[in-house]
């Protein structure tokens, strides 16, 4: 735990990537087996424990220090952990255990004997060693590492391509012995079943037009809509169908209908939609199925669902992610010759020039895609957000002009800054009514801006949440306006973010929330 | 009753403290430029406050300078005036101000653990305690700064090939990290940024051994590896410290107690040290001086309001412009 310890608080502070790597490669090397592996674990967020939860610590730290002191110092630091860390009063000395033993002793532990074990780590803990361990459960250790980094570190310590370590990932456990024993070359590489695992999704960049159109040739490109549902992998074979999200969750159980029904033998890129007969209605409709972990038969038939496939990683056994984009949709032109239902292949977009595509992208008189897709055809399958290879080509976003009304302190690197933001419009009966929240979009000189004048123009203080003076208007950024009964405006944005800061705009020239809704809504 | 204002204005014998404007008469707690400015006619403080003064804004800053040292009053009209040592920087004052039936203390800028380049604090008993809450959270709570320099030397024994740039305000604090790496063995040549080598020069003066400082110029580049550099913390970020290679970022503040904030700044040793109270030392201070009434000048103020509501005690914030949290000195 120690060494955990020093490593996080190292990490925390290192800006530059290699001095990251090589921290990491550094405790990867001189850590023994298991615990590097609890480490790496923690490290790539794939440690889970259900028992204790950030409110556990809280309760904890309100039984030993006062509520209103715990709030200001939570409020100011931004942080849960480190709050907790550097409140706490250390009580007494004392070994900490190594952080293997830690964790398994803590699963052990019975619901009773739970809270005592922690207080008692937490009582021979120093600060830093506190706040990596109260890091280790309540989510998102936020120093700075993405997994990518972490792996990439293991694919250094190891000599080997990233490629090889995202490609069998999913299939590693706890504490991946076998995976460190391939690396040192003490042992083979890990055998893992295609079927058993999530493999990473290809990612797209945002296109900028003058940059990655300008010398292209349509010619090399295939355009197909990007769909507005939830992406997912399905990985099917002879034992049953498994769906996974973007990020490697399985979500199958939301989806029982769906997985008892496709059938094969294959691993399959897709979007997931609401819908039938391939009618994609809105994300908001989806929402309804993502919402409900298990739904009922009629739930289910109220609420249909189906899947446009855009990819291929696996068919009948074999890998195509090293083959073109283009023989990868041979595969799936056959195979989508016959009806497939609740599965469907995402069609193509015929187009000459770049001109014609940038239309179409922004017809939006259904709000079921968010754009187009522009893939490279010679492009293979590759995990992650490879350079130059696929694009996303957003609608473009739309605007609206609102009022600051309450502002808030970020968390992370922004903790000491009051980074998010809720704004609003007048309603019919000229009162001010909120419609969204945004916590982007601004470079830091505003937000440093921004911080001055919601702390000169506080009127009103509700615990953390500030309310300002209704004075400053800023135009909003957002892709999707759509009805909604849980704000009192009746409205809910889509993504919104600040365009720009209309530090001279007077209020009285903002539209009402009536217009709004007729400019977007009918 | 003396009568004294939410600027630290004392009516009876027309004098403020600390005041940020130029005023007929002042009493200046100590030399750091949030407190101490120039153009006040007659100024009272401690000699060596005067002297840092007179360093910074020229032998002109003030019309008449009236030093008194620390225990030593002097008596205006009715109030008799007392310095005591504050421990915040050389010269750092407490000011009392008493009638036979009312004592107020000002503490200015304090703190009350043990330095030993400084004199120490002395707590005075007092009715109304007008005090600073720069670290007036529970979180802050800091470690003997002493075990925070055995962590900047073992780091820069392990990395020989980095330039070590410490950030520190350039009155005080500059000069105690230089003093306490002295005291802890480190006797190779310090580097100091061209704002501060005059105070150093003035701390040496009074007898706080520095050891061997060289001016923080490029006339040998290489000179650096393994160096330490100490500069104001504004420099850590500017142009001027584009000129060292493989700097190592270190920053020496109270405010380092959050990694979030020592990230945020894109510190990479992080050195709490602060010449300023922490929560323990606000909340010991308030109840050692008996006082029945508490004004909190600058700072955190909330939290250590509500504390001494809790404890029985009056509190009133007076939320002094120009000392916020962006200027820990």
């Amino acid at each position: 735990m120690k060494a955990f310890s020093n490593l996080l608080s190292d990490l925390i502070l290192t800006s530059s990537r290699n001095r990251k790597l090589s921290l990491l490669e550094q405790y990867f090397s001189s850590t023994p087996d298991p615990d590097r592996g609890y480490a790496l674990a923690a490290l790539t967020s794939s440690l889970s424990f259900k028992n204790i939860k950030a409110s556990f610590f809280k309760d904890l730290i309100k039984e030993k220090q006062d509520e209103h002191l715990f709030d200001l110092s939570y409020d100011y630091v931004g942080d849960l952990a480190e709050t907790i860390s550097l409140l706490w009063d250390q009580e007494k000395g004392g070994n900490m255990p190594r952080l293997s033993s830690l964790f398994e002793n803590l699963k052990k532990a019975k619901n009773d004997e739970l809270k005592n074990h922690i207080i008692n780590i937490l009582n021979i803990s120093t600060a830093d060693q506190r706040w990596a361990f109260i890091k280790l459960f309540t989510g998102g250790l936020r120093i700075g590492v993405s997994s990518r980094l972490v792996k990439q570190a293991l694919a250094n310590y190891g000599n080997v391509d990233l490629e090889e370590i995202e490609k069998i990932w999913h299939g590693l456990h706890l504490p991946y012995t076998n995976m460190f024993s391939w690396l040192e070359n003490t042992g083979g590489k890990p055998k893992i079943s295609i079927y058993d695992i999530f493999h990473p999704m290809m990612l797209a960049h945002p296109l900028v037009m003058e940059k990655d159109l300008a010398t292209a040739n349509p010619k090399d490109f295939v355009a197909e809509y990007k769909w507005d549902g939830i992406r997912v992998q399905i990985v099917s074979h002879s034992e049953g169908c498994r769906l996974y999200s973007r990020t490697g969750d399985e979500v199958s159980k939301s989806f029982p209908e769906i997985i008892k029904t496709i059938q094969g033998n294959f691993v399959l890129d897709g979007e997931l939609l609401a819908g039938i007969n391939n009618e994609p209605k809105t994300f908001n409709d989806l929402q309804q199925r993502l919402n409900k972990k298990a739904p009922s038969e009629k739930f289910i038939q109220k609420n249909p669902c189906f899947i446009k496939i855009y990819d291929v990683l696996f068919f009948n056994g074999e890998d195509l992610r090293d083959k073109t984009l283009i023989e990868r949709k041979k595969v799936l032109n056959s195979y989508f010759s016959k009806n497939r239902s609740p599965m469907s292949l995402s069609e193509t977009i015929e187009f000459k020039d770049w001109r014609f595509l940038d239309k179409i992208r922004d017809i939006s008189d259904k709000q079921i895609h968010e754009g187009v897709m522009i893939k490279s055809v010679s492009s293979p399958y590759i995990a992650g957000r490879p350079r130059g290879k696929w694009f996303k080509w957003k609608r473009n976003p739309k605007n609206v002009d609102a009022i600051i009304m309450y502002a808030q302190r970020g968390h992370g690197k922004r903790s000491s800054f009051y980074s998010d933001y809720t704004f609003g419009v007048f309603n019919k009966e000229k009162e001010l009514v909120p419609i969204g929240k945004a916590y982007s979009g601004f470079t830091d000189e505003e937000l440093n801006r921004l911080d001055k004048f919601v702390r000169s123009k506080t009127i009103n203080r509700f615990g953390p949440v500030r309310e300002v003076e209704k004075t400053l208007v800023v135009e909003i950024a957002f892709d999707e306006m759509s009805l909604s009964n849980r704000h009192k405006s009746g409205i809910a944005l889509r993504f919104p973010r600040f365009k720009r800061i209309r530090w001279d705009k007077p209020t009285n020239e903002v539209e009402t929330l009536d217009q709004i809704r007729k400019n977007f809504l009918e | 009753m003396i009568s004294i204002d939410n600027k630290l204005y004392i009516r009876d014998i027309d004098t403020y403290i600390d005041p940020f404007f130029p005023v007929e008469r002042a009493i200046i707690t100590h030399g750091h430029a949030d407190h101490a400015r120039a153009g006040h006619k007659h100024v009272l403080c401690t000699p060596e406050t005067s002297e840092i003064m007179k360093i910074r804004y020229g032998e002109n800053c003030a019309s008449s300078f009236q030093t008194i040292k620390y225990g030593h009053s002097v008596k205006i009209g009715k109030i008799s005036v007392t310095l005591y040592p504050a421990a915040h920087i050389l010269g750092s004052a407490q000011v009392l101000l008493e009638t036979p039936k009312h004592r107020i203390v000002v503490t200015g800028d304090y703190k009350t653990i043990l330095d030993r380049h400084l004199d120490p604090f002395e707590v005075v008993p007092c009715d109304l305690l007008i005090t600073e809450a720069t670290f007036g959270l529970p979180i802050f709570k800091f470690n003997k700064p002493e075990m925070e320099i055995v962590r900047l030397l073992d780091n820069i024994s392990k990395n020989k090939e980095n330039t070590f740039l410490i950030g520190a305000y350039s009155l005080g604090k500059a000069q105690r990290i230089i003093w306490l790496l002295r005291e802890a063995g480190f006797s190779d040549d310090i580097f100091v940024h061209g704002s501060m080598d005059k105070l150093c020069d003035f701390y040496q003066s009074k007898g706080i051994r520095l050891g061997t400082l060289r001016k923080a110029t490029l006339d040998n580049k290489k000179d650096f590896k393994g160096k330490i550099i100490v500069a104001p913390p504004s420099a850590l970020k500017d142009r001027w410290s584009r000129r060292f290679e493989n700097i190592t970022r270190c920053y020496a503040s109270g405010w380092m107690q959050v990694k979030q904030r020592a990230k945020q700044s894109q510190i990479e040793i992080p050195l709490v040290i602060s010449d300023h109270s922490d929560w323990n030392e606000l909340t010991n201070t308030i109840k050692q001086t008996g006082a029945e009434k508490v004004w909190i000048t600058h700072g955190r103020e909330d939290a250590l309001k509500y504390w001494c509501e809790k404890n029985g005690i009056q509190a009133e914030p007076l939320s002094l412009q120009h000392r916020d949290e962006t200027s820990e000195l």
